[in-house]
């Protein structure tokens, strides 16, 4: 069985459409338009990201919303991940589908969803000004874009810790407990430690998308707030400067793959097969 | 199994007459039926136009729509050979697409209503001979606001940065309209290049930002409507269809300090394979009946002549849309940024970043 | 912690999750043009509406042709490059599996902005067909993920004695190795359909003139006056989603039951 051909119209089309883009975006991440058209290899652009603080901004507002989504998530999601685990709930399989099935259904129209219900004059703030509690401005914000992460990515977080959880051999906690540790005990020592790796892909879900994304930051803070999503974006879709657009992807993929090698050095239970 | 693979097997017939139709519908440009696809700002037709042009002459219309120059512009120049047949782009866009040569000439010929256009629309700095578009609405930038909850008239741009409507207010995405009504307000031309000018201006912005609901286009609207924000910068068309919508409290009102003048025109890119369906479009879309009816559903200007004279009286003498000389002579038409020129760009990053 | 609270506390990250689904659903009945929260009376004018509208109507189109055609084309080209990569020797293998998780890896907009750039490079024009090439492009990885695996379970020896009772490589394939290996393809065919219909950001940037799918729809139309059709459509997807997701459970359930009685 030694009868690759088949691959071969695979390898073909990834060479076209997977690695020449992924070169092109080096390419005109690395290159200014030179004097006659052509380009010129040129660092330029990433000095011009890291000295401007008004990139900066965007950069760090980036990473700290993504972060602090993920920490929200796992915060939320653990213990759901946790329960559903467990033997409290008889219908478990289905309680996970309805759990999938929000995520199958455009992230747009999901996210415009909470326009309606948090709005000045959504629903949520028509029954608040009833009770004299008063418009509340839940969007516009930073915080409303953390908002929008949370829920767009919740279930990357819980679907991940679950399935490590379920596979976990409790013959261990119950000898546990049988020497003698009480609950709080075996949770930290014993149940927690286990269920890292898929804490770590949980957050490698979560954050990826989070600080990648664009059009969550577009629809819920009234195109107030901007994350290297809506900079690369607009590099593209509206300046015409491809050049900085790309070394702003480039700096992306390389914090993503900085974020990913961070999270696989403290995994220990590797399942192999990914990238390096 | 076999079940199984029967029904892998309808599934991929299936699949397999998908393909096909979309080789189909692609094709369709050839024998049968002419494809004319037209990319056109959000709100910018009375509905049921399209439809009475595809039964009039049997050309199918697919149509797409922008939210601001700048994006149209970027997506046609990266579609490349097989693009948009008409785009509708604002005078300044327009010249930049003319010195790009992206544009084809249009044979008058093909456009007989062209006698409709009002004459003071022949003319314009950005082509001077009306080789390559055809004038289709203009309109300015002003102020919708609801005055129940501004409790006052708003008359100039200054009161979009009173800090009194902190978090009431709503500014347009737009580089040229935001940072230009901002010029003229500090009695500047909106086409100033002066970079002092620029950074003073852009200072102005960044301060007003933290009271700025949102940046938008034609979602401003239904915010002010909907009592989210107070007032909101718009384009007079949507402010009009705001203020017809909910007379009671809306109001549109164009700046003292003046305004943009915009001229939006069909123009027919180069690449065009249908360029005789495009001409017959445009003379479409230039008969007298047709201009009136987008005259009146769109809330912006015509620039038909013949359709002005049809419109009932409260539109012909409505402020907003047909505004006095004075106003006019106050406001100014974009010219094209120098294509060097990056304060603009610079300032308008630095705003929206921030 | 008691039970009852843990069932609460679950409870309610299910009321987060489908609150603003369920506001969607409720207000495409509300008789009202405004996204004012005030109910007005029930209708079912915006159904009627979202039908009508030509527009929204397009998009759908679009949006099920490239989804059905790059699942199709995407699973034919994923099968065959699983089956060939597991014949691949070691190193090869590696090249090519990691080759295989750069589109998984990689940020959906680093694949938009890049294949943007590739189709201008080579001059495909912008449109149906650069829609679907991306489409492809994004889905075949997950077919080969969904397959391999399945390969790997494989007994060999099958495979060797069709061929030593005669029968040709081709013929071996089809009757032995593709019944095997067939729950893999339709779980990634069904990967690759559900990724399709869902992916915004790739298209966002590879599709033009006369192709604007769903997604991109959707995006256009929240930055415009509020419209209750779309509460309509958005509606209608999610029951469509939600029968075909139950329907799949139970079929496997149905398949696992099935198998346990077997042995």
């Amino acid at each position: 069985m030694k009868r690759a051909f088949t691959a071969y119209p695979y390898l073909v089309w990834s060479i076209i459409f997977i690695i020449a883009p992924l070169i092109l975006v080096l390419y005109y991440g690395l290159t200014v338009p030179g004097p006659d058209g052509g380009a010129v290899f040129s660092l330029e652009n990433f000095v011009k990201f890291f000295t401007s603080p008004i990139f900066m901004a965007a950069f760090w507002r980036s990473i700290w919303t993504a972060a602090l989504a993920t920490i929200i998530c796992l915060l939320i999601g653990y213990p759901v991940a946790y329960f559903l685990s467990g033997t409290i709930f008889k219908n478990k399989n289905l309680l996970l589908l309805l759990l999938v099935i929000p995520m199958w259904m455009n992230l747009l129209l999901r996210t415009y969803a909470w326009l309606i219900l948090l709005d000045n004059g959504g629903l949520i703030n028509t029954v608040l000004e009833f009770f004299g509690l008063g418009p509340v401005e839940f969007l516009y914000h930073e915080y409303s874009i953390v908002f929008g992460m949370v829920y767009n990515f919740l279930p990357f977080m819980i679907l991940p810790i679950h399935s490590v959880l379920v596979k976990m051999d409790h013959s261990l906690i119950e000898a546990a407990q049988d020497l003698g540790a009480n609950r709080t005990k075996v949770f930290f020592k014993i149940t927690f430690p286990m269920s890292l790796p898929g804490i770590l892909s949980g957050i490698t879900m979560v954050f990826m998308p989070a600080v990648t994304t664009f059009a969550i930051s577009d629809i819920l803070s009234g195109r107030t707030i901007q994350l290297m999503g809506n900079l690369i974006e607009d590099q593209f879709l509206r300046s015409d400067n491809w050049n900085f657009g790309s070394t702003m992807s480039i700096i992306l993929m390389v914090l993503i793959l900085a974020s990913m090698v961070i999270s696989s050095r403290y995994e220990k239970d590797n399942q192999g097969g990914g990238l390096f | 199994m076999k079940k199984t693979l029967k029904k892998i097997g309808v599934l991929m017939c299936a699949a397999l007459v998908a393909v096909a139709s979309l080789a189909g519908c692609s094709s369709d440009g050839g024998e049968e039926k002419v494809t004319l696809r037209v990319y056109n700002w959000g709100e910018y037709i009375a509905p049921g136009l399209l439809e009475q042009f595809e039964e009039e002459t049997g050309i199918h219309v697919e149509y797409d729509t922008f939210n601001d120059n700048e994006s149209m512009y970027a997506k046609v120049k990266n579609s490349g050979s097989d693009s948009y047949d008409i785009v509708v782009p604002s005078d300044y866009m327009i010249k930049k697409m003319i010195e790009e040569d992206m544009l084809a000439p249009i044979n008058y010929d093909n456009v007989p209503n062209i006698k409709n256009l009002d004459p003071s629309f022949t003319n314009l700095s950005y082509d001077p001979e009306g080789t390559y578009s055809v004038p289709y609405l203009w309109g300015t930038v002003g102020i919708l606001y609801d005055i129940d909850q501004t409790g006052r008239e708003l008359t100039s741009m200054k009161d979009m940065f009173d800090p009194a409507f902190a978090r009431k207010v709503c500014m347009l995405d737009s580089i040229r309209d935001t940072i230009g009504m901002t010029l003229k307000m500090q009695g500047y031309s909106m086409n100033d290049l002066d970079p002092a000018h620029i950074a003073e201006v852009r200072d102005i912005l960044l301060e007003q930002k933290p009271n700025v609901l949102a940046y938008g286009t034609d979602e401003l609207p239904a915010k002010v409507i909907g009592g989210t924000a107070a007032m909101a910068m718009v384009y007079s068309g949507e402010g009009i269809r705001a203020v017809e919508e909910q007379p009671e409290n809306m109001r549109f009102v164009i700046p003292e300090e003046g305004s943009n003048l915009a001229v939006d025109s069909f123009v027919i890119l180069k690449t065009s394979q249908n360029k005789e369906a495009a001409e017959q479009f445009l003379n479409f879309m230039l008969d007298a009946d047709v201009a009136l009816e987008n005259a009146i559903e769109t809330g912006y200007s015509t620039t038909n002549a013949a359709a002005r004279e049809m419109l009932p009286d409260e539109i012909k003498n409505d402020p907003g849309r047909y505004p006095s000389q004075d106003v006019l002579d106050k406001c100014e038409i974009f010219e094209t940024l120098p294509a060097d020129n990056t304060d603009y760009i610079d300032a308008w990053n630095q705003i929206k970043a921030k | 912690m008691s039970n009852a609270l843990k069932k609460f506390y679950v409870f309610l990250v299910f009321v987060f999750m489908y609150a603003p689904i369920v506001v969607l659903m409720v207000y495409s009945f509300n008789d009202s043009q405004s996204s004012s929260a005030v109910w007005r009376g029930f209708t079912f004018e915006w159904y009627a509406e979202m039908v009508n509208d030509s527009q929204m109507m397009k998009a759908l189109q679009t949006t099920l042709v490239i989804a059905l055609s790059s699942a199709v084309i995407a699973t034919v080209i994923g099968t065959l490059a699983a089956i060939g990569i597991h014949n691949m020797r070691k190193t090869p293998k590696n090249i090519v599996m990691n080759v295989t998780y750069l589109p998984v890896l990689s940020p959906d907009i680093v694949t938009g902005i890049s294949l943007l750039m590739l189709f201008v490079f080579l001059r495909v024009p912008l449109g149906r067909y650069s829609l679907l090439l991306s489409h492809v492009t994004f889905c075949i990885p997950y077919v080969i993920i969904s397959v391999l695996p399945k390969l790997t379970q494989l007994d060999k020896n099958m495979y060797e004695a069709a061929l030593d009772l005669g029968a040709s490589p081709l013929h071996a394939y089809w009757k032995i190795i593709l019944p095997e290996i067939l729950p893999g393809i339709v779980t990634g065919f069904l990967f690759a359909l559900t990724l399709s219909i869902d992916d915004f950001v790739v298209s966002f940037f590879t599709s033009g003139a006369g192709a604007t799918n769903l997604s991109i729809y959707i995006y256009s139309a929240v930055s415009k006056r509020y419209n209750p059709s779309i509460n309509a459509l958005s509606t209608i997807m999610f029951l469509v989603i939600f029968l075909l997701l139950v329907l799949i459970n139970f079929r496997t359930r149905g398949q696992e039951k099935k198998k346990k009685a077997n042995y």
